[in-house]
C-alpha cells in the first residue's frame, strides 16, 4: 500500500506541474458569468486548444484519434492537478467524457477519425440527450420518435436539461423507434448535427437564476442512417455504456463544497474569535473534515483499481450521492454562521464573494443532475449490494401501452 | 498511488478469514457472551490458542522481539476479520493496547522480556488507564507510584483486566508527572474484580493496587503526547475491527432481506430498506477508505498519523453504529430477539466505541492537527 506516487506516476506528475506553471497564470481569475456566459466559453475554448495542441487533451484517446494512448492514471493525473489551476473545460466534459466514447465504441472509422479530434480540441462542443419532460429518472421512458424513411430517420419530440445545446455543433441522441416493444427495448442512439434545420434551442431558468440547461425541439429533423450509434432498438445498450464513460470521467470530481468551507472557516472570526475556537463549529468541521477525506481516500481506491485497468463500477455512485447533500449542508452552515450577512447575496459586500449563497441555491440541482439522490441509492442497493429489483408493472408491457411522465392534465 | 493491499495482504486476510469462520462462528461467540461466570472464562480459550499458533499476536511486532516481524498492514486485515467474526478473545487488548505500548515506552530490557511472551500469547496484556467516569483517552490518574515504584490507586474498566498477566498502567509519580508503568497480575496488593460489560463476549475488569512493586516505563517530557500516540496506533487498529463488523451487519441485513417475505415480495425490493441499505454501504466505504489511509499512515510512519488516525476512528465508529442499528431494525421484530445474533454486532459497537475516548476527543485532536 503507497499512498504515494509510484516514482513513474510521480515524474509524469512533475512535468505535469512544470507544464502547467509555465503556461497557467495560477493568479489570473477567470470571467464571471459561469457556463452561460460566450466570453466563458471563448476562455475554455482557447485552453483547450491549447492543451489539445501540447498534447495534454483526451490523453487516454488512441492517437489517431487525438489523443496520446495514455493511462488512465496519467489522465488522473493531469486532472488533479490542473483542477489546482484557474481553467475551464466544463464546456467539454460531457462531450469528451460521454459522446466521445460512444463515437469510439459505435462510430466508423471514418467518423471517428474526422470528428474525435475536433471534439477533443474544442473546435465541435457536443452535448448529450437523453433526459426529457416525462423521462428522468426512469429515462428509458423517453417519447423522442424517429422513423426510418429511406436511409434516413425523422425524428420528432423533446429534450430536456441538455448542457451546453446552445453552442454545440453535434449531439448524441437517445430516441424511440418501436413503441411497440417493451419500454427498454425499442430505443436507438444517433449523433446529429445540432445547427441543422428542425432543431431548436430554448435556455431553461433554473432556481437559482442561472441557466446551465436546455430544452431541445424536435421537428421533422433528419439523420443519415450512419450516424446511428449501434443496432435498431439496441439503444438502451448504447445508453449504458456511455453511461458507464460518465463513471470515469466524473470520478472523484463531484463537488461538495468541502475546499470553499475550509478556506473560509479556518480565517472567520464568530464574535471577535477564531470561529475554529468555537467548540461546536469545530467538531460539525471535523464531521466535515472526515467525510470529504473519506471520500477523497474512496477515490484514491478506485484510482488504484483502474490504474491496473478495472473500470469503476457503480459504486462511483458513491462520490456524487454524498458529495451532493454534503455541499448544500455546508452552505446552509456558513449562512448560519455568517448570521444576517448569510442572506445578502451581494459579492462585493459578502464572504469570500458569496460563494455559499451561490451554493446554497445550486446545490438542490447538484441532488438531482447526472441522477437524482434516490436514484444513485438504488443503483448501489440493485447494483452493488444484488438486491431484488422493485416490482415493475411496466415490465414487458408494450410502450405504448404505459403511462409515462404527469399525467396530472398541466 | 497503489491504495490498497498486496495480494500476500489479501491472502493473509483470506486465510484469517478461514480460520474465524471454522473455528469462531458466532455460536462460539455466543457461548461466550452467554456464560454466567466472569472472569477466567470471559474468552474463548480455543480460538484464542488457534490464533496465536499462526503467529497473529506478534504479526506487527520485530522479529528482534520474538515477533513476526511482517507490519501493520498485515496486522489491519487481521483485524478486520477478527472484527467481521466478533471472535470473543483478548487480542485487542494484547496487542493493538498493551504491545503498542510497550513498543512505544518500554526499555529495551522491558521489550525483551515481555514482547516475545505477547507474541507467543504466554501472557496476554492488557492496558489500564482509566479511572472511574473518563475514558482511557483523559489522562491526569489519579493512582499514585512512590518513588521505589510501587503503585496505589484504582483502575476500572480495565479490558480484559481480570484475564490480563500483564498490565500498562498509568499513574503519577513522585514527581507529579503522568507516567506508565508494567504490573503484573500477580504482583502483591494487586486486586482484581470483574465487571459487566455491554458486550459480555468481551471482558471488563476493576482492579485496584496496594503498594504494588511496579516497572517505570520510559518517561517522556509530554506524557500527554506518549498517550495520544498510543491512541493514534490503536485507533487505526480498531478502526480496521470496527469496519470489518459494520460490514458483517451489511452483509448480515442484505441476505435477510432478500430471503423475507412480506406484501407478496421480498422486502430488499423495497427502496425504503434499499435506500437504507445504501446508506450503510456509503457509511462502510468512506470509513473503510479511511482506515486504509489509516493503515498507510501507520505502516510508514507518516507524519499524517494522527489525522489519518483521527479520521479512520470517527468514520468507523459512526459506521458500526450505523450498521449494527439499521441492521437490527431491518430484522423488524426478530432483530430484538435474543435469539438473532443483531445484538451481538450492536454490542460489540459499542463496545469499541467506548474504548478509545469520546468522539469529541477525537474530533477535536482532528482539528487541532490540521487546521
Amino acid at each position: 500500500m503507497d499512498f504515494n506516487d509510484s516514482p513513474e506516476q510521480a515524474e509524469f506528475r512533475q512535468k505535469v506541474i512544470a507544464w502547467l506553471d509555465e503556461n497557467v497564470d495560477k493568479k489570473a481569475s477567470l470571467s464571471t458569468g459561469g457556463m452561460e456566459s460566450e466570453q466563458a466559453l471563448i476562455e475554455a475554448r482557447a485552453w483547450q486548444n491549447k492543451i489539445f495542441d501540447a498534447g495534454w487533451a483526451c490523453q487516454t484517446w488512441p492517437k489517431e484519434y487525438g489523443g496520446r494512448g495514455a493511462s488512465a492514471i496519467e489522465q488522473v493525473i493531469w486532472s488533479q492537478e490542473v483542477s489546482k489551476y484557474p481553467t475551464r473545460d466544463g464546456f467539454f466534459a460531457i462531450g469528451i467524457g460521454n459522446c466521445g466514447p460512444a463515437i469510439m465504441l459505435y462510430g466508423s472509422e471514418d467518423q471517428k477519425r474526422k470528428l474525435l479530434p475536433r471534439m477533443a480540441r474544442a473546435d465541435d462542443i457536443w452535448c448529450q440527450m437523453f433526459s426529457e419532460p416525462g423521462a428522468g429518472s426512469d429515462v428509458a421512458g423517453l417519447k423522442t420518435r424517429a422513423e426510418k424513411q429511406g436511409d434516413k430517420w425523422i425524428v420528432n419530440g423533446q429534450k430536456i436539461w441538455t448542457s451546453q445545446a446552445q453552442y454545440a455543433d453535434y449531439g448524441v441522441l437517445l430516441t424511440r423507434t418501436d413503441p411497440s416493444l417493451a419500454k427498454h427495448k425499442g430505443l436507438t442512439m444517433f449523433f446529429l448535427d445540432m445547427k441543422q434545420p428542425g432543431v431548436e434551442v430554448r435556455p431553461i431558468k433554473q432556481a437559482d437564476g442561472g441557466q446551465a440547461f436546455n430544452e431541445v425541439f424536435f421537428t421533422d429533423v433528419e439523420i443519415p442512417d450512419e450516424q446511428r450509434l449501434g443496432d435498431v432498438n439496441g439503444g438502451w445498450g448504447v445508453a449504458l455504456t456511455v453511461l458507464m464513460n460518465e463513471r470515469l470521467a466524473i470520478a472523484g470530481v463531484a463537488p461538495n463544497g468541502w475546499p470553499e468551507y475550509w478556506d473560509m472557516i479556518r480565517e472567520l472570526q464568530l464574535d471577535g474569535r477564531p470561529a475554529l475556537e468555537d467548540a461546536e463549529v469545530r467538531r460539525k468541521t471535523a464531521e466535515w473534515y472526515v467525510k470529504n477525506a473519506g471520500l477523497k481516500n474512496a477515490q484514491a481506491r478506485m484510482l488504484s483499481a483502474v490504474a491496473k485497468g478495472g473500470i469503476p463500477g457503480a459504486e462511483a455512485s458513491l462520490g456524487k450521492l454524498v458529495g451532493a447533500p454534503m455541499c448544500q449542508d455546508i452552505s446552509r452552515y456558513a449562512l448560519d454562521l455568517f448570521a444576517q450577512s448569510g442572506a445578502c447575496t451581494e459579492e462585493q459586500l459578502s464572504i469570500m464573494n458569496g460563494q455559499f449563497q451561490k451554493a446554497y441555491l445550486y446545490a438542490p440541482g447538484l441532488r438531482v443532475a447526472g441522477g437524482t439522490d434516490e436514484v444513485m441509492r438504488n443503483i448501489i442497493a440493485e447494483q452493488v449490494l444484488g438486491l431484488p429489483p422493485d416490482v415493475r408493472i411496466d415490465k414487458g408491457v408494450p410502450f405504448n401501452e404505459i403511462q409515462a411522465g404527469n399525467q396530472g392534465g398541466k | 498511488m497503489n491504495f490498497e493491499f498486496s495480494d500476500d495482504q489479501k491472502m493473509i486476510q483470506d486465510q484469517a478469514r478461514g480460520f474465524l469462520a471454522e473455528h469462531s462462528p458466532l455460536s462460539r461467540v455466543r457461548e461466550v457472551l452467554e456464560r454466567e461466570s466472569l472472569g477466567d472464562n470471559s474468552y474463548d480459550r480455543d480460538v484464542w490458542k488457534g490464533l496465536l499458533e499462526l503467529g497473529w499476536a506478534g504479526v506487527a511486532i520485530p522479529e528482534e522481539y520474538g515477533g513476526l516481524g511482517m507490519g501493520y498492514l498485515e496486522l489491519c486485515v487481521i483485524a478486520e476479520e477478527l472484527g467481521r467474526s466478533l471472535a470473543a478473545v483478548p487480542f485487542s487488548s494484547s496487542v493493538y493496547l498493551a504491545a503498542e505500548a510497550i513498543l512505544l515506552a518500554g526499555t529495551d530490557v522491558q521489550k525483551k522480556q515481555w514482547l516475545p511472551k505477547v507474541a507467543s500469547g504466554e501472557v496476554i496484556a492488557s492496558l489500564a488507564c482509566a479511572e472511574s467516569q473518563g475514558g482511557i483517552s483523559v489522562p491526569g490518574p489519579s493512582t499514585s507510584a512512590s518513588s521505589t515504584g510501587l503503585l496505589t490507586g484504582n483502575k476500572r474498566p480495565v479490558c480484559d483486566g481480570a484475564i490480563a498477566d500483564l498490565l500498562v498502567v498509568s499513574a503519577i509519580n513522585a514527581n507529579g508527572t503522568v507516567a506508565w508503568y508494567l504490573v503484573t497480575a500477580d504482583a502483591n496488593g494487586v486486586g482484581r474484580e470483574p465487571l459487566q460489560c455491554i458486550d459480555p463476549s468481551r471482558s471488563m475488569a476493576s482492579l485496584s493496587f496496594d503498594h504494588t512493586p511496579a516497572e517505570p516505563m520510559l518517561a517522556r517530557n509530554n506524557s500527554n503526547a506518549l498517550h495520544a500516540e498510543l491512541m493514534d496506533r490503536a485507533a487505526v487498529l480498531f478502526a480496521f475491527e470496527q469496519v470489518g463488523g459494520a460490514q458483517a451487519c451489511l452483509d448480515m441485513a442484505r441476505e435477510y432481506t432478500t430471503q423475507r417475505y412480506a406484501f407478496g415480495r421480498p422486502i430488499g425490493s423495497f427502496q425504503a430498506l434499499k435506500h437504507k441499505m445504501a446508506d450503510m454501504f456509503v457509511a462502510i466505504e468512506l470509513a473503510r477508505s479511511n482506515a486504509y489511509y489509516g493503515a498507510w499512515a501507520l505502516s510508514s510512519s507518516s507524519s499524517s498519523l494522527t489525522e489519518a488516525a483521527a479520521v479512520a476512528r470517527i468514520s468507523a465508529t459512526d459506521a458500526y453504529y450505523e450498521c449494527s442499528k439499521e441492521n437490527m431494525q431491518a430484522h423488524g421484530g426478530m432483530g430484538y430477539t435474543w435469539e438473532l445474533d443483531c445484538h451481538l454486532y450492536y454490542r460489540r459497537a459499542q463496545y469499541l466505541a467506548s474504548l478509545l475516548g469520546r468522539q469529541a476527543y477525537w474530533k477535536d485532536r482532528l482539528i487541532e492537527e490540521v487546521a
